[in-house]
């Protein structure tokens, strides 16, 4: 189709850059209308939790509001607060949603269907989330604000607290896959007993942390006291205005969109289907694997994004924000011991060979 | 120049003027921020050395976590700028003479007697050929410290869990002046142990 343009010599020298760049859009583009999309899902959910219609104005049953929404952003007024550092205030937000960004660089969609084949996806993932608290100090530091500075502090000891617990609960997916290649992950996770071959089950007490520390990770409620509105008015974004503001909340959601894509690639079999394998479902003769094969990869893995996705609108409508103490005690000693004592387990069970997950028959 | 190449130069020169930036800006905070671009650079370095492990575990422990934990404190503390500069004048020589030594070695060692030599090594010295896709740094990094190095990486180990002992024994005391919740006491409360129905007949209305 476009043969006139992948002829000429000019793409040619250049075609790894373009086809990488057009690989990035065709990630981006998607990435931005689902975080987009995100956000009305959160009010309707939360408005259907609460008893409420939530948005349905703009366009059928308010599907068109986070369009409303961006534009207003867009022709709000940028406010530099005369006391702010000018420079850090305009590259805080750009380095949280940066951050968010850069890691769906590695993140599988289906087999081969993947930016980068990165061996050390892992650690990778975890570096460049990791970069994005600087978003928040810097943003909190440069505002130049007592509130903003506050919860800058609040978000820097929460995330360094819960970054460990999130670190350790790696450490025992890698042990368990043996790579820390986001395919490779999934891959090992492959099995004949369908859902029951993934982490999840071996690994329950690191993925229950692994996604408690997601969520914190983010800031979202009910960790979400570094913007904690009744407590220090909107935390270290209260500065912020207009599109400088929607920066921050792009990459928030961007963030929790993350945060899901890798609970499920490395405790729900990312692309898997929860039917591998399984030709006698509940031994009612019934061959599931046959009956779903048709169904491709993608929309298993997206499904299971979704599913972390309602998750944490759920605990947004549903828990009471944690007090500051009770949520470093939580991280600290709680979830950090959880996941040293069960890597110890995990090394046991991997020894073992325990099966369907380790051993000749995983 | 290649592409490697420009890379490779630009985040030097972008190392060099940050780690500058980090002794000159008089901001303690930017300082810091200045400290972790040049960590950033140095990582982006590594990783054009096919160095992946290291690059990123520089950008995981150093920016992600040593970092941010230095920019809190240095955030909270109200550093008075002109009182840390008060030796300036006094420590000057030596600064100059520490300055001096390094600079001399390294002049020392590349005009040397044997400078011909390593003007000629370095010359005809290729870069090292380039591992195929499938090669792991981490998998032959983690090989050889379990293996070769595995006393020296146990005993940093051992030196450094003496470390955090000593941090946490030097900080822990528990004051007997705070007030603070047990969590465990709080949830298993009873309800007789708040609360008290008192049985009592109504007033009469005089």
């Amino acid at each position: 189709m476009f043969d006139f343009i992948t002829e000429t010599a000019l793409f040619k020298e250049y075609e790894v850059y373009i086809m990488t760049t057009i690989y990035v859009l065709v990630i981006m583009i998607p990435l931005f209308v689902a975080v987009a999309y995100t956000t009305w899902l959160e009010r309707k959910v939360i408005g259907a939790m609460q008893v409420r219609i939530g948005p349905r104005n703009v366009g059928f049953r308010g599907l068109l509001q986070p369009w409303a929404d961006m534009f207003k952003l867009i022709f709000k007024e940028i406010i530099l607060p005369s006391g702010a550092n000018k420079v850090l205030f305009v590259i805080a937000p750009v380095i949280t949603l940066a951050s968010a960004v850069a890691a769906w660089a590695v993140i599988p969609f289906d087999a081969e269907k993947v930016l980068s084949k990165v061996n050390a996806g892992l650690l990778y993932v975890l570096a460049v989330t990791s970069v994005g608290v600087y978003g928040v100090i810097i943003a909190g530091w440069a505002s130049n604000s007592k509130y903003a500075l506050l919860g800058a502090m609040r978000s820097a000891a929460q995330i360094v607290a819960y970054e460990i617990a999130m670190g350790f609960a790696l450490v025992g997916v890698l042990m368990a896959a043996g790579s820390m290649n986001l395919g490779e992950i999934v891959l090992a996770q492959k099995g004949t007993n369908g859902l029951l071959d993934w982490y999840w089950l071996p690994l329950l007490p690191l993925f229950l942390v692994y996604f408690i520390s997601g969520v914190a990770e983010t800031n979202r409620a009910p960790f979400d006291v570094a913007e904690g509105e009744s407590e220090i008015v909107a935390g270290f974004h209260v500065e912020y205005s207009g599109m400088t503001f929607a920066v921050f909340f792009l990459a928030e959601y961007a963030n929790m969109i993350l945060i899901s894509a890798l609970a499920s690639i490395m405790f729900l079999g990312g692309w898997l289907s929860p039917f591998e394998g399984v030709h006698n479902f509940l031994w009612l003769g019934i061959d599931m694997h046959a009956l779903t094969a048709w169904v491709p990869g993608m929309a298993w893995f997206f499904a299971k994004i979704f599913i972390f996705i309602f998750l944490y609108l759920w605990f947004r409508a549903t828990f009471p924000r944690y007090r500051y103490d009770q949520i470093m005690r939580l991280g600290w000693k709680v979830f950090i011991p959880i996941t040293i004592v069960w890597i110890l387990v995990v090394g046991f069970m991997v020894l073992g060979e325990v099966s369907p997950w380790w051993g000749a028959t995983a | 120049m290649t592409g490697v190449q420009f890379l490779f130069y630009a985040f030097a020169a972008m190392m060099v003027f940050c780690a500058l930036m980090v002794i000159t800006v008089r901001n303690p905070v930017r300082s810091a921020l200045f400290l972790v671009l040049t960590f950033v650079s140095c990582s982006a370095i590594w990783l054009l050395m096919e160095a992946e492990f290291l690059a990123i575990t520089l950008v995981l422990v150093y920016v992600g976590a040593v970092m941010v934990l230095f920019l809190f404190v240095v955030m909270m503390l109200d550093i008075n700028i002109n009182r840390l500069k008060e030796g300036f004048v006094k420590y000057l020589p030596v600064g100059i003479g520490v300055a001096g030594l390094f600079g001399g070695m390294l002049t020392w060692l590349l005009y040397n007697v044997e400078a011909a030599d390593l003007k000629t090594k370095m010359r005809t010295m290729y870069p090292p050929s380039a591992k195929p896709a499938d090669y792991s740094n981490t998998e032959e990094l983690g090989e050889v410290l379990y293996t070769v190095y595995v006393y020296p990486f146990e005993i940093a180990a051992v030196i450094l869990l003496v470390a955090i002992v000593a941090a946490i024994a030097l900080t822990f005391r528990r004051r007997t002046t705070t007030k603070y919740q047990n969590p465990d006491q709080q949830v298993s409360v009873k309800r007789d142990d708040r609360l008290r129905v008192v049985k009592m007949d109504s007033e009469e209305k005089k």
